[in-house]
């Protein structure tokens, strides 16, 4: 039986929302727990940590990912952003608003991983109709309110974007 | 669960993955995107004690079309295939197949090349990969070598890919004139595993179709050619007799698996009634 000292470890340097930071970490350790417990960031959750329930979605280089199925190792030289991020930008700060509005959250447990996924379909999809946010958002799971506020908060967003709200803000090309 | 304790190395060129796979053999796994392997080491299924990494290899990442082979690199992320207007012009196929894989934050990092060498009967890029005719590109410490998709899944889970070897592209012809390309799966919600799906490409002429190919997922323990149904929609227009004939054709041919919620039978009915469905869509006037 290994004992954690027998662990290998890694020199890891991430930019988390914005502070470039250097941890040691084991190798096998996952990016929501690097944040968690090397970072203290708490706001990004684990669920299932088998990639299934979405609770964990952090931005990896401007993209959503599963934070269970990323290795903080394989982070190494990127930039993460997270829910708690000093500097919202201004499309998140709208879900935030948003979920809080349309009562899109009951214990909150999966709202930053909602939110996290909700942001890049805003940014990616802007002309999304409900349909599409349905299945964008199904990759996310919650077990207490249902989704349809959710979705509701998510639309409403767009309709904001589409009027021009975030003109000023423009979405970063991807990679 | 956590995973248990491994080492991680990236490697820093093919040649130095394969040293680092010659010297480590079965201890070793290979790590790209990780959208599979990272859920099984969570849950235990796996004890490697090492990661190599290969994600860095640039040239093994991208999308181009030289003459009429469509190449796209292994380590193409299966997002950047379903946004190429490149894929889309030359196999629409592939364009069509990607939203039906896992979810968007699963798709931005797990690979084309990934999903193809895990050889999950339950994926779409395998079957696509066989319904388009496409050529595997192995690469390995002494040189390249090519396998044709056909040979290439060889049963579940199981590739013509030899350890110590990797994935490195996949060469597809691009789509020919009057060729169409259909794909369509049926699951309990988007984005979980197939209960069955299919991938289907003809020449067209009018109600007539030539050079089909019928390949299904999740209907055996490797994508599955209906040969026979084939056959039965060639050959004349498609009419009633016809499709009654292939749906027969096909219900013959296949021999599924039953899976927890689904018998044979119904996994039989899904695969005829996606068919029916393909065959309406390739024979529609655009």
């Amino acid at each position: 039986m290994k004992t954690p000292s027998d662990h290998p470890t890694r020199r890891v340097r991430v930019t988390v929302n914005g502070t470039p930071l250097t941890r040691e970490v084991e190798c096998r350790k996952h990016l929501v727990d690097f944040l968690r417990e090397d970072c203290g960031l708490k706001g990004s959750h684990l669920g299932c940590e088998h990639g299934v329930c979405g609770a964990c979605t952090v931005k990896l280089d401007g993209q959503i990912v599963r934070g269970c199925l990323v290795l903080a190792a394989q982070a190494d030289g990127h930039r993460v952003d997270t829910v708690e991020t000093p500097n919202p930008s201004k499309r998140l700060k709208a879900l935030q608003d948003a979920f809080v509005e349309h009562n899109a959250l009951q214990c909150g447990y999966c709202t930053p991983g909602m939110l996290m996924a909700a942001l890049e379909l805003v940014e990616q999809q802007p002309d999304a109709q409900r349909e599409q946010v349905r299945e964008w958002m199904s990759g996310n799971y919650c077990r207490c309110t249902g989704y349809h506020a959710m979705v509701d908060a998510v639309c409403a967003v767009l309709e904001q974007q589409k009027a021009g709200r975030f003109m000023d803000e423009p979405v970063e090309a991807r990679a | 669960m956590k995973s248990p304790a491994f080492d991680y190395i990236r490697a820093e060129s093919p040649q130095h993955a394969f040293e680092l796979l010659a010297k480590h053999g079965d201890d070793a796994r290979v790590i790209a995107g990780g959208q599979t392997l990272l859920a099984t080491l969570n849950m235990r299924l796996s004890q490697p004690a090492l990661l190599v990494d290969i994600a860095g290899f640039d040239t093994w990442r991208g999308i181009a079309v030289e003459g009429t082979t469509l190449r796209i690199g292994a380590l193409t992320r299966h997002t950047e295939v379903e946004a190429s207007p490149v894929v889309a012009q030359h196999a629409p196929l592939l364009a069509q197949a990607a939203p039906h894989i896992g979810h968007r934050a699963i798709r931005n990092l797990g690979t084309f090349g990934g999903a193809l060498a895990y050889a999950d009967p339950a994926a779409e890029w395998p079957a696509c990969a066989v319904a388009l005719d496409a050529t595997l590109v192995i690469a390995g410490a002494t040189g390249e070598r090519r396998v044709k998709a056909a040979d290439f899944f060889q049963g579940l889970y199981t590739t013509a890919i030899q350890p110590g070897e990797l994935l490195k592209s996949c060469e597809i012809p691009v789509k020919a004139a009057g060729e169409r390309q259909d794909f369509s799966e049926l699951s309990r919600r988007h984005g979980d595993y197939a209960v069955a799906g299919l991938a289907a490409r003809a020449k067209v002429n009018g109600r007539t179709l030539s050079d089909l190919r019928l390949v299904l997922l999740s209907l055996g323990d490797r994508p599955v050619r209906a040969v026979k149904a084939e056959a039965a929609l060639q050959g004349g227009t498609i009419d009633d007799a016809r499709l009654v004939a292939a749906d027969a054709a096909l219900r013959a041919e296949l021999d599924p698996f039953e899976d927890l919620t689904h018998s044979v039978a119904a996994k039989k009915q899904l695969a005829a009634t996606l068919m029916r469905r393909a065959v309406a869509r390739l024979i529609q006037e655009p």
